[in-house]
């Protein structure tokens, strides 16, 4: 056989990336071989983000994998499996270091272990907790996820789970005598519904209220501040009504007193008045101003509102009967939206301003009623038509059917008793 | 004075179109009867759904812009805003599937009463390219609404029609205009349905119709009794008794399933999950979903494909191929190939819309 330097050059170059690719790793070849939880990070972390970008066992705990030797592998340089309480300062390690986080996503944060340092959990965990999350209680260990991956525990829709794998345990939480019930009133609440019926990844979750790695309850004054990053209009109205002062002095959350926290349930008018269920009455007694005006708001919202119902029952029963009513249906969402915007503007208990918006909206509820009221007039039209036609066409049926048999009989009889032919033409 | 001016301008006409002599011709012509002349009834169904078609499409015609940021809101327009637009546009839109469904019905009783053989087999090709026309004016003209269901079907489609071997990508772009479903294709899709396919699917109506007419009906084979009756008026009678029920059945799935408009095609969105394209191409189009990725080693989806196209070449070439029918004698095998296919298309096309994940 003839060596050919230039083939085997070739070959050299060909394969070399499957040579670099099939480099030794000490770490994986033994844990690989082992059972359990000295297995699991082996297959865990072929998935990590911190596989993609290149690093290896090595890079966070340290020793040599170029050996099959445990003692040689376990060098100077082995770190091992850090103690839980030792764990933000080894993810810090390169997390919290602007220049080595900058090799790998330069777009990435690194305030993360300063913020945990001021987080109820990062306290806790300063003072001796050790029950406390760390870094890796929400992220994992091994099989660490981009949060822009669905499967993360750090995507929006796991996060309420990821959170509530400790803060719904009442064994962990017992201890800190916190409630345990803020997993189970968030799956109830309009933003759960968002985020898990409509997808709407923009939905609140828990981090969005409390922050991430600086997690901490939000004190009342800071509520306020915290829903307005979304709800702004009616924070800005709420903080010019007469009840801004008024929730003050009490020392009252702005928001939560009549939304509630966790379980922030579709606002509906139901709120206003003084009906039970209402939320006005909390504070208003009988008698009072205040209850005056709410049982006066919710007269003028239920008009608007029951109105719409309406027109909203009619379309759906023109719909039904088949005509199309894609234009009154549009013109019923701008409608919507003037309700909704009366409704939001009782944060600013501004009568006079709601009275203008909901006459605004009825005069154009109004319209739509009117083609509402068309559609089903022509629904019932389209049927009447339908039997009128089907009468008329039926008995010319009929009259065909009974034509074609006489005829038939007439055919057989020109043609004689058992005598088959053509006809006499 | 009024007689001698209508005899005047009756007998300019008979001298013209010979009037005296295609009435004396419709009054000679009969129909055989025997336990079997219903099924040729669906042949002037067939073309009466076509009169419908070409009656409603060209009122639709008044009315739809065929431009993607207008088309939908036309439609909508129309079955909205237009009086009796609503009624026009299912008409239309019901009436051409009740004519596939026919002319699927008219096909097969024709390929099992073996009415191809000679002398009529060039009535049997002009049948199948009718069906293939009505189906090509169906896949164009579901698109014509821009909604999101026909949007995504046509991709669908177009991209199966890209699949074939060697001219697929040609073809494709041919089809779309671009490398897209966007404005050229609905212009091509647009003209192909309102000016190219009329022309042609009623130049070949003209010919099939006049096949029929001069040929006359096919008796089934091993049909000894003689009995005929009449064409005029006999056979229309009966004829236009099928029209007023197909009628009546129009009315009422007008009335209370009028064709909806959907929602406006958004060729940004992602394709909504369990697209199928219209029904008479699922038993096609489910093929393709289950056939193996590879026969052979040979790509699946492009063997079912060369697949439809030789069968339907071999069933255009029927009349041709099935020898024993042409001399009169009963070709059991056909009868079984007709079965199986029938079958084969029945159950596929159920399977379709009954097993969503197929």
């Amino acid at each position: 056989m003839i060596f050919r330097p230039a083939r085997f050059l070739a070959a050299a170059a060909l394969f070399a990336p499957l040579l670099a690719f099939g480099q030794k790793n000490g770490c994986i070849d033994c844990h690989s071989q082992l059972d359990g939880d000295l297995k699991a990070p082996v297959a865990a972390f072929e998935a990590d983000i911190h596989r993609e970008f290149g690093l290896s066992c090595r890079d966070c705990h340290g020793g040599n994998p170029d050996t099959d030797d445990i003692a040689l592998a376990k060098d100077k340089s082995f770190k091992g499996a850090p103690a839980k309480a030792k764990i933000p300062l080894f993810c810090g390690g390169c997390h919290a270091d602007p220049a080595a986080m900058r090799t790998y996503n330069p777009a990435l944060r690194t305030d993360q272990l300063s913020q945990y340092e001021t987080s109820r959990h990062g306290k806790l965990l300063k003072a001796g907790d050790t029950k406390v999350a760390v870094c890796t209680d929400c992220h994992g260990v091994h099989g660490i996820l981009s949060a822009r991956m669905p499967k993360s525990t750090t995507f929006p829709w796991n996060i309420p789970q990821t959170c509530g794998r400790c803060h719904a345990d009442k064994g962990l939480m017992e201890g800190y005598r916190i409630p345990t019930d803020q997993l189970d009133e968030y799956m109830a609440s309009v933003h759960a519904k968002a985020l898990f019926e409509k997808k709407d990844l923009s939905a609140p979750v828990c981090n969005d209220c409390h922050g991430n790695h600086g997690a901490f309850p939000p004190a009342v004054s800071s509520v306020a501040s915290v829903c307005r990053q979304c709800h702004a209009a009616a924070g800005e109205l709420f903080g010019k009504s007469l009840h801004k002062k008024a929730f003050d002095d009490m020392g009252v959350g702005e928001c939560d007193a009549c939304h509630g926290n966790h379980k922030i349930l579709p606002p509906s008018t139901a709120m206003i008045g003084t009906a039970d269920g209402a939320v006005c009455i909390q504070c208003h007694d009988e008698g009072s101003r205040g209850f005056k005006m709410a049982a006066d708001l919710r007269r003028t919202l239920d008009g608007f509102t029951s109105g719409y119902s309406e027109v909203e029952g009619l379309l759906s029963l023109a719909r039904r009967k088949g005509v199309e009513v894609g234009d009154a249906e549009f013109s019923l969402q701008d409608v919507h939206t003037t309700l909704v915007s009366a409704e939001n503007l009782t944060h600013g208990l501004d009568e006079a301003e709601i009275a203008k918006t909901v006459a605004e909206g009825e005069k154009a509820l109004l319209g739509v009623r009117t083609a509402a009221l068309g559609a089903v007039k022509e629904g019932r039209f389209r049927r009447q038509g339908l039997a009128v036609t089907t009468a008329i066409l039926a008995l010319f049926a009929v009259a065909l059917a009974l034509k074609v048999r006489r005829m038939g009989r007439t055919r057989r009889d020109e043609a004689g008793p058992g005598v088959p032919g053509p006809p006499s033409s | 004075m009024a007689q001698g001016v209508g005899r005047t301008i009756w007998e300019f006409l008979d001298e013209r179109f010979l009037i005296t002599e295609l009435l004396g011709f419709a009054k000679k012509k009969t129909v055989p009867e025997h336990g079997r002349s219903f099924w040729y009834f669906f042949g002037g169904i067939c073309l009466f759904l076509t009169g419908l078609q070409v009656a409603t499409g060209g009122l639709l015609l008044l009315y739809y812009t065929p431009q993607v940021d207008a088309a939908h809101e036309s439609i909508q327009f129309i079955m909205g805003g237009v009086k009796f637009g609503w009624l026009i546009r299912s008409v239309h839109s019901w009436t051409a599937n009740i004519l596939i469904a026919m002319l699927f019905v008219h096909m097969f009783s024709t390929f099992f009463l073996k009415a191809y053989r000679k002398p009529r087999e060039l009535t049997w090709v002009t049948g199948f390219l009718l069906l293939v026309l009505f189906m090509a004016f169906g896949f164009s003209g579901y698109l014509l609404p821009w909604n999101e269901l026909s949007y995504f079907a046509t991709r669908v489609g177009t991209d199966i029609a890209g699949s074939l071997p060697l001219i697929g990508p040609w073809l494709k772009t041919v089809i779309l205009g671009g490398p897209e479903v966007g404005q050229a294709t609905l212009s091509r899709f647009y003209w192909f349905h309102v000016a190219l396919l009329p022309v042609v699917a009623l130049a070949i109506v003209a010919i099939h119709v006049l096949l029929v007419q001069t040929l006359g009906m096919s008796k089934p084979i091993g049909e000894r009794g003689k009995r005929e009756i009449p064409f005029f008026p006999d056979f229309i009678y009966k004829d236009a008794l099928g029209w007023t029920l197909i009628l009546v059945l129009v009315g009422v799935l007008c009335v209370f399933l009028p064709w909806e408009v959907g929602t406006k095609a958004d060729p940004l969105a992602s394709t909504p999950i369990g697209i199928k394209p219209e029904w008479y191409f699922t038993f096609m189009f489910s093929t393709l979903k289950i056939i193996p990725a590879h026969i052979l080693s040979l790509e699946g989806e492009k063997l079912a494909i060369l697949g439809f196209m030789v069968g339907g070449l071999l069933w255009l070439l029927v009349p041709f191929l099935d020898r024993r029918a042409g001399r009169g004698q009963r070709s059991p095998l056909f009868t079984w190939v007709g079965l199986a296919l029938a079958a084969y298309i029945v159950v596929m096309t159920v399977l379709t819309y009954t097993v969503p994940k197929l």
